[in-house]
């Protein structure tokens, strides 16, 4: 897995519940390093371990806590990488939506070792879709819901996301986009604030 | 490439609303035949147009200077221009400037302008507050500032990395235990060697302090490779001729340190210190120059001392060396406790 993956653990743990819980969930997952770096790969078996690990340490249900997670990504004031990184997609939510089949080749241009699970968008009916994610283990699906509630929100859009089985091994997510303008939204800066 | 005649599209030209054009070139400038504006795109407007004011019956010379491949004033030579990148300045921002392109209007109905950020793109984003609907849908804008995001944010994480490691080796150095050049304990580790022998009940230990005569001249006449590699010579050297159980230290530039353990036997110790002396002034071949050294060579011994302290051995150690120097050099002086040094020589 990419280091982004297990570093972006890290820095939700870190951030939500302190260093406490960051030091048990590395002692847990019974390893050595306690700071994992984003240009670097890891082990696939690493990032299970600390997954489970920050579950059981967290006492948080796997899928809540992979959500959870997803949503720390967006919406962390201190971390705006993400979010903004997502706002290039488009300028309403469901542009945003149709242009997420395209995310792991947007990540590719950014990183080219970075693996992102393959997204394919169904739309079966008026504001109602269906994404299937296809991926190594069922946990990307459960971040992804997070990331979507964070980045309807963002974009100020009322919609329902719904973790269903997918099929032929990959996972869904049931979309109902009830309202494109519910509320203002954040503003987003094509040229990022002035550094 | 030419293309085949092709009757249906022979001497035909396409029609196109505003509002189309508006979407497939939002950078577009419609100059009309008298040479002032007819319409232009909403983003040029943003740009070119003074706050609050259209484009519309402008002359475009007096917002814009069309400054390569070469400077032009009005419509007829804009037109020579024709297919050229464009080097286009605004007038109200001297510091952007746009690439563009000109083309002409059938049947002398005036020039297509169209403009495009260039390089100062993430400036003029910024400058006019620009959306992703300020170009269009195919147009690489949107990816190009994602990729310029993207780059800053992982130079910043690179940067954050390097200041880690850095961190990380200058901790690693600040507990070294090694003389890089020559392998031998450093001044740290030989005074964590000197504290947990004198921290034990009744230490029996010989501290020798060896200082090399005429290194300096090694140095300046051969240069310093020739004097690292003196340096490994010596460690050699006093490596051979001290026990496994030893410790010998480079503790500066030109200096050792050697602890003998369980060892505070004055003869054996000034036998030791002579066949030092003697191998370290067998001649060293450099390239075919000699290089000859020597060494002062100045012990103590925990035995002299009713409670061994770690500072004040090394200090009469290196009194006993500064006899042996001031004494002709080449040799060897035990320290004499509550007295003047004695040479053993």
């Amino acid at each position: 897995m990419h280091g982004l993956v297990n570093r972006s653990l890290q820095c939700f743990i870190r951030d939500t519940y302190g260093e406490d819980p960051w030091t048990a969930t590395v002692a847990r997952a019974g390893l050595g390093a306690t700071e994992f770096d984003s240009l670097e790969c890891y082990d696939d078996a690493l990032s299970e371990a600390l997954i489970g690990a920050a579950s059981a340490v967290l006492n948080k249900p796997r899928a809540a806590m992979l959500e959870d997670l997803g949503t720390y990504l967006v919406a962390t004031p201190g971390s705006q990488n993400v979010r903004r990184l997502l706002r290039f997609s488009g300028t309403g939510f469901e542009a945003f939506l149709y242009a997420l089949e395209n995310l792991p080749d947007r990540a590719r241009l950014a990183i080219p070792d970075l693996d992102l699970p393959a997204l394919e968008l169904r739309r079966t009916g008026a504001g109602e879709f269906v994404l299937a994610v296809r991926w190594r283990t069922p946990d990307a699906a459960c971040v992804l819901i997070g990331l979507l509630r964070a980045m309807a929100d963002d974009y100020g859009a009322l919609a329902l996301f719904e973790h269903a089985p997918g099929d032929h091994g990959s996972e869904a997510i049931r979309v109902q986009l009830l309202d494109t303008g519910f509320a203002e939204g954040r503003r987003f800066d094509l040229a990022g604030a002035a550094r | 490439m030419s293309a085949a005649r092709d009757p249906l599209t022979e001497g035909r030209v396409i029609g196109l609303s505003g509002a189309a054009l508006d979407l497939l070139v939002p950078w577009h400038l419609w100059i009309g035949p008298a040479g002032r504006i007819v319409r232009a795109g909403p983003t040029v407007t943003r740009i070119v147009a003074p706050p609050g004011e259209t484009l519309t019956g402008r002359d475009p010379f007096t917002l814009l200077d069309i400054l390569r491949p070469y400077p032009v004033r009005d419509l007829a030579r804009l037109l020579l221009l024709k297919g050229h990148r464009l080097r286009v300045r605004l007038q109200a921002h001297p510091d952007l400037s746009l690439a563009g392109m000109v083309v002409p209007l059938p049947g002398g109905g005036g020039a297509f302008l169209t403009l495009s950020p260039g390089a100062a793109l993430v400036e003029i984003v910024r400058r006019f507050d620009l959306t992703l609907d300020d170009f269009a849908p195919t147009d690489l804008t949107a990816e190009m500032l994602f990729l310029i995001e993207a780059k800053s944010a992982a130079f910043r994480e690179s940067r954050r990395l390097n200041e880690r490691l850095r961190g990380a080796k200058t901790v690693a150095e600040a507990q070294a235990m090694t003389d890089t050049l020559t392998g031998l304990a450093n001044r740290r580790a030989a005074d964590a060697a000197l504290a947990g022998l004198t921290a034990a009940p009744g230490p029996r230990f010989g501290l020798m302090h060896v200082d090399l005569d005429h290194f300096k001249a090694v140095n300046d006449t051969l240069g310093h490779a020739a004097g690292d590699a003196v340096l490994q010579e010596v460690a050699r050297v006093l490596r051979e001729e001290t026990r496994r159980d030893d410790v010998v230290a480079r503790v500066g530039g030109d200096e050792f340190l050697v602890i003998l353990r369980d060892c505070d036997d004055l003869g054996l110790l000034d036998r030791i210190a002579r066949r030092i002396i003697a191998r370290l002034e067998e001649p060293l071949d450099r390239d075919g120059r000699p290089c000859r050294i020597s060494a002062s060579i100045g012990t103590t011994v925990s035995s002299f001392y009713d409670d061994p302290a770690a500072a004040r051995m090394l200090e009469d150690a290196d009194r006993a060396t500064y006899a042996s120097k001031s004494g002709g050099r080449a040799r060897h002086t035990i320290h004499v406790p509550d007295g003047p040094e004695g040479s053993m020589h």
